[in-house]
């Protein structure tokens, strides 16, 4: 049993939170997303990893364990670098491979949204 | 995706948004029921409930099932606390709610109860020893039986130097029965999460959704259909259009939960305070492009992001060349 009071709470913990994510702005996070195609077909797309990783070698790794084919798109435009695109729908593994301290990347939760329905 | 589709979870803090027209109810014994009535009416049940009589009838409704033997030992045990001028006093206090059947019935009692008072005090302890060995059905019974006395005037259990464990089910009730008493807003709100309408959706064709009852959500949430539709569509990665009765048609095929799944996100994001979770709320243009809500219940003003739509990948760009 363990009293509830006596945990320690930081009462500003989720204020920073919110702060941080304002002034780093959305460049900070990852953005998973996914996109119907026809049919029952979907596309995941990964958004904003950061330049220290090579995105050519993510894509290796994850097409080979999601069992998926992928993509790696170039998106000029919006700044954000490259985009990985993998067919069908993969968000939650490749939350888990982006958050994974052993296997994946070890990255923040924080700094990850997940996008959709 | 189709009805296998899994939906991602994001943030625990989701569930407090119910998309359902009857109310939840948290009674004040721990059960929850759902109740069609509005909303006025919920808060007077939760009096009711939680008004100091009813561990008392619980109590009644227990005693006839107690073992005479088992209740008379307890009640012996109370009565080693009572001054002995308050003896008679006490006891008459304690049996009369607990036996709602009449004046008779009590005198009955009180007879037995003195009679073994004196004759039995070995039988009584044999059986106290029993009950703390733990006889998990005959002990239920009695304990319950406990639970008397009255709440405000600190009598029976409630006596300040009464060193008897309150039940749960007491403690519960007098928790709620003090919450309506001295803050009635947050009985009436606090134990019931967020309400908007479940969003109907249709297909039309195979291609597309239509969301009917976008308006009145939108009513509801007091948020703008446009800013609702772009931030549906910047979720679900895809387009539509509003036809004539103002239903929004979605490209793509979703279902209920999903469309449910993005609302809650937006009513996390762009809805509910983040101070006191209030949903009432005011969503406005403030200065340098930002958007500020405004919260109408604590007065907090915090700025949320613009929707962004961010990569959207080609799809069908294949298709269109073909065709
Ligand atoms: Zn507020």
């Amino acid at each position: 049993m363990s009293i509830e009071n006596l945990k320690t709470y930081d009462p500003f913990a989720e204020a920073d939170e919110e702060d941080s994510g304002q002034t780093k702005q959305t460049q900070e996070y990852i953005h998973i997303r996914i996109q119907q195609r026809n049919g029952r077909k979907t596309l995941t797309t990964v958004q904003g990893i950061p330049k220290k990783f090579d995105a050519k070698k993510i894509l290796k790794v994850v097409k080979k364990e999601f069992a998926c084919n992928g993509t790696i798109i170039g998106d000029e435009d919006s700044k954000m670098g490259d985009v990985i695109q993998l067919q069908g729908d993969q968000r939650a593994k490749i939350k888990d491979f982006l958050t994974n301290k052993d296997e994946g990347l070890g990255l923040d939760a924080k700094t990850i949204k997940v996008h959709g329905f | 995706m189709d009805s296998e589709a899994p939906s991602i979870k994001r943030r625990p803090s989701r569930k407090s948004v119910t998309f359902t027209d009857e109310k939840l109810v948290v009674n004040p014994d721990g059960s929850v029921t759902m109740d069609a009535s509005p909303a006025d009416e919920i808060k007077e049940t939760a009096q009711s409930h939680s008004a100091p009589t009813e561990p008392q009838d619980a109590a009644a409704a227990a005693a006839p099932a107690a073992d005479d033997g088992l209740d008379l030992s307890l009640m012996k045990k109370k009565k080693k606390k009572v001054k002995k001028e308050d003896d008679a006093d006490a006891a008459a206090d304690e049996a009369a709610p607990a036996e709602g059947d009449g004046a008779i019935d009590l005198t009955m009692k009180k007879k037995k109860k003195k009679k073994v008072v004196k004759e039995d005090d070995e039988f009584a302890k044999k059986l106290e020893a029993l009950n703390i060995e733990g006889k998990e059905g005959e002990e239920a019974a009695p304990q319950e039986d406990e639970q008397e006395g009255d709440m405000d005037q600190g009598t029976g259990i409630w006596a300040h130097d009464e060193t008897k464990p309150i039940s749960y089910n007491a403690l519960l009730s007098r928790f709620f029965a003090l919450l309506s008493q001295k803050n009635p807003d947050h009985a009436s709100t606090g134990t019931r999460s967020y309400k908007i309408p479940p969003p109907q959706c249709l297909r039309e064709g195979n291609k597309k959704t239509i969301f009917a009852n976008l308006p009145e959500i939108c009513k509801r949430m007091k948020r703008a259909d446009e800013h609702v539709t772009s931030y549906l569509f910047a979720e679900l990665g895809t387009s539509g259009s509003v036809d004539g009765s103002r239903r929004l048609v979605i490209k793509g095929r979703f279902q209920q939960k999903q469309i449910e799944n993005v609302l809650r996100t937006y009513i996390i994001e762009y809805v509910t305070c983040k101070t006191c979770r209030s949903p009432n709320t005011e969503l406005s243009k403030g200065e340098n492009r930002l958007y500020f809500i405004t919260c109408n219940s604590c007065g907090s003003r915090r700025s949320v992001q613009a929707i962004k739509t961010g990569f959207s990948a080609q799809v069908g760009k294949r298709k269109k060349m073909q065709g």
